[in-house]
């Protein structure tokens, strides 16, 4: 199962590069960001840990490693995060929520919608917490440089 | 004088490119500042919305303005307005150069040609189908709904000229393959076909990025993005709905 899932998130992500236009020598480390945040968000939903936490850690990390490659290869931090969150985004509870709603089963269209909202909430609070704990690191640094 | 004009127009290009490929709001206003400031203007003001940026270069000059009709997702071209940006920044780039590398970058042809975008539509349906829990015996009809769907959405994109009708279209389409392959025999579980093959259309990102823009104050883009993302996921939700009742 878990063989399974690394391909599949690898490559999801990948193919998620090319529809985004990512440019070609970042897919590989596109395809790689997915996996891994995918690999942490199954590994502590199989430890039975509640979907919005686990989508926060892995999208924390996901964050970190994008911004370490960013780095590194002196590009916008967004061309591996925005493959690389893919996998975690709750597509399939947004649709599941739509679905309802057209059926007319509104409370259980409103619950799932909720959901989706938390999800997509802790995704973003995942990223943003990492680039505020980025700056942070950068000021001090910064200070550093000037105490000196 | 000329010079400050070419480089508020400058700046407004190189916003409207990052803002129509899918960059972050902060950094489409940061570099504008940013580009400013390495021509010795301090005190630009810029506000930046999904559908138009304003700019103004000083405080008591003219604003000026730029529409955003259409925003995509082409990181690539992300990558290389970011470069430019660098460039400036770091002296090595003359305002009209700048400027004529832009206008290149604007109306360069995407790397991928269609088919290899299609065809990554499609495995990227069937993978997700496995990420859902979804068997094996799932995989190939969700390749095909969802590889459908995705042309589909290409196609009638140009067509219409209201982009939630497309995605209507594309969703029925979706649906009408997923569950005439089911009910054919072909796959285990149609919901997961289902789920699966409608990812490539999802606003997954433009949830997530709404989100964000509202923790980060951009209130406006955020709700606009957030009013979006909700539009397009009622057109699918919509459009597997029809085909769910009809089947």
């Amino acid at each position: 199962m878990w063989i399974e899932y690394a391909i599949a998130s690898f490559f999801a992500s990948a193919a998620f590069g090319i529809i985004y236009q990512a440019p070609r020598n970042t897919l590989i480390k596109c395809g790689l960001v997915g996996m891994v945040g995918w690999m942490i968000y199954a590994f502590l939903v199989w430890k039975e840990v509640d979907s919005v936490p686990a989508t926060l850690t892995a999208s924390f990390v996901i964050a970190l490693v994008s911004q370490t490659l960013a780095r590194r290869s002196r590009t916008p931090m967004i061309i591996f995060s925005v493959p690389g969150i893919i996998p975690l985004v709750p597509g399939s509870l947004a649709y599941d929520a739509m679905r309802n709603f057209v059926l007319n089963d509104y409370s259980a269209a409103i619950s799932i919608a909720a959901k989706a909202f938390m999800i997509s909430g802790a995704i973003a609070f995942g990223l943003v917490f990492s680039e505020v704990l980025n700056q942070i690191m950068k000021k001090m640094r910064q200070t550093k440089a000037q105490v000196r | 004088m000329e010079r400050t004009e070419d480089l508020i127009e400058l700046c407004l290009f190189m916003g409207k490119i990052m803002q129509q490929n899918g960059a972050e709001t902060y950094r489409v206003e940061d570099t504008m500042t940013r580009i400013a400031q390495s021509f010795g203007r301090y005190e630009s003001q810029s506000y930046v919305t999904p559908t138009g940026i304003m700019f103004t270069i000083s405080p008591g000059a003219h604003a000026k303005l730029v529409r955003v009709s259409a925003r995509e997702t082409n990181l690539e071209k992300v990558n290389l307005a970011n470069d430019v940006s660098r460039k400036i920044a770091s002296g090595d780039m003359s305002i009209h150069v700048a400027y004529k590398e832009l206008r290149k970058i604007q109306t360069s042809p995407t790397d991928y040609t269609m088919l290899m975008q299609i065809i990554s539509a499609t495995l990227a349906s069937g993978f997700f189908t496995i990420m859902f829990q979804g068997s094996w015996y799932d995989f190939l009809p969700a390749c095909v709904a969802g590889g459908l769907g995705f042309i589909a959405l290409i196609n009638f994109t140009r067509l219409f000229e209201i982009k939630f009708v497309a995605e209507f279209v594309a969703s029925l389409l979706i649906g009408f393959t997923a569950f005439s392959l089911f009910s054919l025999g072909i796959g285990k579980e149609v919901d997961k076909i289902v789920v699966g093959s409608i990812m490539p259309l999802v606003p997954g990102l433009l949830i997530t990025n709404a989100v964000r823009d509202l923790m980060a104050g951009h209130l406006i883009s955020g709700l606009a993005k957030g009013a979006e993302a909700f539009l397009t996921a009622f057109a699918i939700g919509a459009g597997i709905a029809v085909m769910f009742s009809l089947f």
